[in-house]
């Protein structure tokens, strides 16, 4: 919709230029949505000239002003198929298009939407969030002089619509190590429609800064205010009741979302059962004498358009 | 670094904060539409460089250097687009409101996309046709493009008649209420409302200086301009339906959302600063926010200042607007008699709309000094009534026309732009422009009524229904628009499809500070059938019946008296034609046959976690509102040989327009193309009571038919004197008339006509009496995950008696966007309002509406009937496919899961927390009986 109170379009970078009634303007697909009637200015990214994405062999650094478009055609990218993947195999590429996938918003939106803007929206079902809190991601924000600070991505984010961004700090990027990329994932899902929005969205992944290792995370997103995530040692992983101990204690009642998407019950009870999907998924796979994993929900097992050719 | 816009650069430069839709539409680009306003319908979709984007959250600054594509610059000359032609032959829209914002995307498809729509077009709503003429289309067959269609129409009854704006809707040239090139109203003004923040507030003061300071606010609006003339927002051809019970202003406020005051600017921006600056005191007052604690004595009483009989209120001392009580038989006895009772309260939420086209009107003085008010409405005429009432001016001094309207769905049988547009207009002598935002949707326009139905139900052993008892209470909100009505009717054919010697009802409509409910298709009839149809299937299971069966004992059949509150039937509603029974079996069988389709490949068992069933559920409606519904038509012979027809009705998608043209062209032996169809402007017929309770074909398309048969024989009759032979032997053919050999075309008797100073025109007419019934059999298979919730419809199949059906691809049309707007009533949909009387769910994103990815293929079945009343042996088919399928899919739901759901909407998270409840309760599923059926 129109923003009617807009006064100016000022394209900038700097912190320094920020002042009260501004706001950083991405992909505007979040601010335009919602209008306003306070903000007089938009600080304007659009000509910042950040490298969407960056590819190396510490991991992927994602600007902030990357759209959804561009994440989601990662996986194609012929330097994820030729490089990150044969080199470094970097399986927690699979949680991209899935988490592309959870958004509401039509591929169209797609074309203008970005990383960071789902980030600093900070809403429980933010896909972006979900994404990078569950590779471990960390955010890097400008403020102003110059001055830069990085937060986990889990962290980033501490309630609907609210994170740790002060005014007028800028995200500028987020990067995914290459150490949670290598790691084997999984990922579920549901909503109370099909393709809408999420209700609950865990991602878990089996893996550590070594190879072979195998230290289990798992990022609870959507069902709860913030990102909540869960850390076994390799020596430590847990069993079906340990880990809903775990989920006892990590998630109190309180945390669990209460909006239109899903009652905060169903929330909670789904997060201790798409948790021991995954729990299983990844510790009890079917060769090593584990059933097949129960998959609720939907995106997953992942297509790997990539891998085939890899 | 011009925008270019369809390869021709842009003028002029967008403002800061503009985002590119209204950038666009200023730039003369119409056809881009305003759905939502939030990225979120689909409806503004354009192409940006080649991508395609939604323009309602694109920074219009951006595109500065880039290349534009709207729907206007999609086809290449006169020759269409592949997917504008796709969407033309498969007529891949009703409303079409949405139809550019689609055509745009699917143009966008590779075939990968094409072969996964759900997920490729969730980003495209649709609330008429439920999607399935829009797969069509966008997969349409590439080689048949732009070629003429391969069937010969011969555009009369019964035949596919294209929609005659079909062309104009692809090419985004169809011209919806607010598609008024700026040339032709020049010094347009803007008006924005202020709306209470308070659910029940006196109006102190409110100070307007610095509004007034604001650049370019021209005026503000306040009760003090507004007349004392009391009104109700709902139309009826009469007014004394409703209570008088709102002003166009008022001083007190009963709502939040509610109208305070109007800023009429130069601009939206300027208008909506107006807004912000004005200062508004408030004596805040007690609120009641439901039904149950309204009645309650000591309750604010929201209208309490009226006097009851001349509002027309029960008792405004209790915010009781309208009530009913009655028995027939004795219950009791009933009860007595019965082998088993079922007693439940059932619950049916608010639901909105949702037409993509929000509610907005222009108003102005033409030079004339005639009142004119173009509009979004169902019922222009009505409109204008109501306008004459309000500002005491004569109906020749005002006229009102609707352009094609963008969906109804019952939401526009209201007032609720014209009078606040037409007050300002008067005033300034300006044209004045007011349109809603989603979010005004949502929060100020009207709901359908949320009803609470304890209902009491009996049975013997061998079948038969004993007794029924409903205790029926509605929550109109702050206003009574349509409380009454909707009460009555919903009391009524919910009651009277069953044969009962004894029932009893006693039904209030009430108050509260909440946002109005209004009309909603089905008309009361949805939320009753609701709970009737579960409490059918509660008693079948009760007495161990299948529920089919039940229903087949009770249900009336031909001949039948129709009893609901009433010892007497309606006086003027008959059998016109009688098809339940059919559409009762077509349902049957067609659920047997998936069932043994899902057998045959295997997919019977749907895996762990997943239980299987069916539900099914009737519904019966009478073809016309009461108390009489009118129309005017007016037919003539055009120079070229060909006619056109005057109608007084709206086209909102509802297809009247072809059922018009075709219900002329039979009687004048020719097809629908050579019948045009001008339509809903009050200066073209003398009165047309408007489109809803599903007139359009059974009352207007009347008038229409009794016009072309009068036309057709003053045809045949002024030729047999040129010809110099009798009437009897002149054959009216496809233009021309023939007589023993001789043959005259319509342009020569044309022409004779005009030299002989004779007019070949016919007028019919028609006053909706009396009547016949309709009815809709729904049946739905589902799969329901027991650890999750999730719900997947396996089946879904509707069987309709709608008569002859005029036009078959219109009517399943019909029937499919009735499925899916139930669909969503039935599990997603809820305007939530919280403890404080707020509207929480005041965007899309809250108020989840079906996607495609949300609604199955329905199968459509038609009775075959001919009904005595109807035009040609039309009955009506618009709102009723509606009214049987939420409790359809509640049955089934209960089949496959032994839990009776009563609430709407039943989401996944309530299925799932029942289901754990009652395992918890019972330990196991296995125990509750009824089972899997799969």
């Amino acid at each position: 919709m129109d923003m009617n109170t807009i006064e100016a379009v000022v394209p900038t970078t700097d912190p320094a230029d920020w002042r009260e009634g501004d706001a950083w303007l991405a992909g505007g697909t979040m601010l335009f949505s919602y209008g306003s009637a306070v903000l007089k200015r938009l600080l304007d990214l659009g000509s910042a000239g950040w490298p969407a994405i960056k590819v190396g062999p510490e991991g992927i650094e994602l600007a902030a002003t990357a759209t959804i478009a561009e994440l989601y055609a990662l996986p194609d990218q012929p330097v994820v198929r030729e490089y990150a993947v044969k080199e470094y195999g970097w399986p927690g590429l699979d949680l991209v298009r899935p988490c592309c996938d959870s958004f509401v918003a039509s591929f169209k939106v797609w074309n203008m939407s970005t990383v960071g803007g789902n980030l600093c929206t900070s809403l429980p079902a933010g896909p972006m969030i979900s994404l990078c809190a569950g590779l471990d991601g960390t955010a890097t924000i400008l403020g102003p002089g110059g001055s830069s600070r990085t937060v986990p991505v889990a962290e980033f984010v501490v309630g609907d619509g609210r994170n740790v961004l002060a005014p007028g700090e800028l995200l500028r990027s987020i990067h995914l190590p290459a150490s949670a990329l290598a790691s084997k994932a999984a990922f579920r899902r549901l909503s109370l429609s099909n393709l809408g929005r999420s209700g609950v969205l865990l991602i878990g992944r089996l893996g550590g800064p070594n190879a072979g290792e195998k230290a289990l995370v798992l990022t609870i997103t959507a069902a709860t205010r913030r990102p909540v995530q869960l850390r076994f040692t390799a020596g430590d992983l847990p069993d079906a009741s340990q880990l809903a101990a775990a989920i006892d204690d990590a998630v109190p009642e309180a945390l669990y979302h209460d909006d239109i998407h899903g009652l905060p019950e169903w929330r909670r009870d789904m997060t201790y059962r798409l948790a021991e999907e995954i729990r299983a998924e990844l510790l009890d796979p079917p060769n090593e004498g584990g059933a097949e994993a129960a998959v609720s929900g939907d995106f997953w097992p992942p297509q790997r358009p990539a891998r085939k050719e890899a | 670094m011009a925008i270019e816009i369809n390869g021709t650069p842009a003028s002029a430069a967008p403002l800061p904060g503009q985002c590119l839709r209204t950038f666009l539409r200023e730039q003369g680009n119409l056809g881009v539409k305003k759905g939502c306003d939030g990225g979120d319908c689909g409806a503004c979709t354009v192409h940006v460089d080649g991508k395609p984007v939604h323009s309602c959250i694109y920074p219009a600054f951006r595109a500065e250097g880039k290349s534009v594509t709207t729907v206007e610059g999609l086809a290449d000359g006169d020759v269409l687009h592949p997917v504008q032609q796709q969407f033309l032959d498969n007529q891949g829209f009703q409303c079409g409101f949405c139809t550019a914002g689609m055509v745009m995307t699917a143009a966008s498809f590779d075939d990968e996309q094409r072969a996964n729509l759900p997920r490729n077009l969730k980003g495209n709503l649709c609330r008429c046709t439920g999607y399935r003429a829009i797969g069509d289309a966008v997969c349409g067959n590439h080689s048949e493009t732009n070629q003429p269609p391969a069937k010969q129409q011969p555009g009369q009854l019964g035949d596919d008649v294209p929609a005659p704006a079909g062309r104009a809707i692809v090419t985004g040239k169809a011209r919806y209420t607010l598609d008024v090139p700026s040339e032709q109203l020049p010094g347009l003004l803007h008006m924005k409302l202020l709306r209470s923040p308070h659910a029940h507030a006196k109006i102190l003061s409110i100070d307007t200086t610095e509004a007034l300071k604001v650049p370019g606010v021209v005026a503000v609006f306040t009760h003090k301009d507004a007349p004392r003339q009391l009104f109700s927002t709902a139309q009826h051809e009469l007014y004394t339906d409703d209570p008088d019970d709102t002003r166009i202003l008022d001083d007190v406020v009963r709502f939040i959302g509610q109208r305070v005051a109007a800023v009429v600017a130069e601009s939206v921006a300027a208008a909506e600063a107006g807004t912000r600056a004005i200062a508004v005191e408030y004596e805040v007052l007690e609120a009641v926010f439901t039904p149950q604690e309204a009645m309650l004595p000591g309750a604010p009483a929201l209208h309490g200042d009226k006097d009851a009989e001349t509002a027309r209120i029960s008792r405004p001392d209790r915010n009781v607007v309208a009530e009913l009580h009655s028995e027939l038989g004795d219950v009791e006895a009933g009860f007595a008699r019965a082998d088993f009772i079922h007693e439940h309260t059932y619950r049916t939420q608010r639901v909105q709309h949702v037409a993509l086209e929000t509610h907005a009107s222009i108003a102005w003085i033409d030079d004339d000094e005639r009142l004119q008010v173009r509009t979004s409405s169902q019922v222009p005429f009505l409109v204008r009534r109501t306008l004459c009432r309000l500002f005491d001016l004569p109906e020749d001094r005002v006229r009102v026309v609707a352009g094609r309207v963008g969906g109804g769905f019952g939401s526009k049988q209201e007032v609720l732009t014209e009078d606040i547009a037409a007050l300002a207009a008067l005033k300034l002598r300006r044209p004045v422009q007011l349109e809603f935002t989603r979010t005004e949707q949502f929060t100020s326009t009207t709901t359908r009524h949320p009803f609470t139905i304890k209902l009491k139900a009996g049975a013997t052993r061998d079948g038969f229904l004993t007794a029924l008892q409903l205790d029926v209470i509605t929550n109109t909100g702050a206003y009574g628009n349509h409380a009454p009505g909707v009460m009555f009717h919903g009391c009524g054919e919910s009651l009277a499809v069953y044969k009962c010697d004894n029932k009893k009802v006693d039904a209030h409509s009430v108050y509260t500070n909440t946002v109005p409910a209004g009309a909603f298709r089905g008309y009361g009839l949805s939320q009753m059938i609701f709970a009737i149809e579960s409490g059918m299937d509660e008693l079948a299971v009760g007495i161990g019946m299948d529920p089919m069966e039940f229903r087949l004992r009770n249900m009336v059949r031909e001949g039948d008296e129709m009893l609901s509150t009433s010892p007497v039937p309606e006086e003027d509603v008959f059998y016109g034609s009688y098809g339940l029974d059919q559409c009762v079996k077509l349902v049957a069988d067609a659920l047997d046959r998936g069932r043994e389709r899902y057998r045959e490949a295997g997919l019977d068992d749907a895996g762990p976690d997943w239980v299987v069933g069916q539900g099914t559920a009737l519904s019966m409606i009478d073809t016309v509102p009461p108390r009489g519904h009118f129309a005017h038509s007016r037919m003539e012979v055009l120079p070229d040989g060909t006619f056109a027809v005057d109608v007084g009705t709206a086209e909102f998608g509802n297809g009247t327009t072809t059922v018009h043209a075709q219900l002329a062209a039979t009687a004048l032996s020719t097809s629908a193309s050579k019948v045009l169809v001008r339509q809903s402007d009050t200066d073209l017929v003398e009165h047309d009571t408007g489109a809803f309770g599903s007139s359009g074909t059974v009352v207007a398309g009347k008038a229409t038919l009794a016009a072309a048969e009068e036309l057709a024989i003053r045809i045949r009759s002024f030729a047999a004197g040129i010809l110099q032979t009798n009437v009897a032997s002149c054959v009216l053919e496809d233009g021309a008339v023939e007589s023993r050999g001789t043959r005259k075309t319509l342009t020569e008797l044309f022409e004779a006509a005009q030299e002989a100073g004779i007019e070949l025109a016919a007028e019919g007419r028609w006053g909706g009496t009396p009547r016949s019934v309709a009815f809709n059999v729904h049946g739905f298979r589902v799969a329901v995950n027991t650890g999750t919730g999730e719900l997947r419809i396996l089946q879904s199949v509707q069987a309709a008696d709608a008569g002859v059906v005029v036009n078959p691809r219109q009517c399943r049309g019909q029937i499919e966007g009735g499925i899916a707007q139930a669909i969503g009533a039935a599990l997603y949909e809820e305007v939530h309002v919280d403890d404080a009387g707020r509207v929480t769910t005041d965007i899309l994103r809250q108020y989840h509406i079906p996607t495609f990815a949300d609604v199955p293929r329905s199968e459509v079945y038609f009775a075959e009937t001919s009904d005595d009343m109807g035009p040609l042996g039309a009955k009506s088919m618009s709102e009723s496919p509606f009214n049987p399928v939420a409790p359809a899919l509640a049955n089934a739901i209960r089949n496959a899961t032994g839990i009776r759901f009563g609430e709407l909407p039943i989401s996944r998270d309530k299925i799932y927390l029942a289901i754990r409840n009652t395992q918890a309760k019972d330990h196991s599923l296995a125990g509750s009986g009824s089972g899997t059926r799969g």
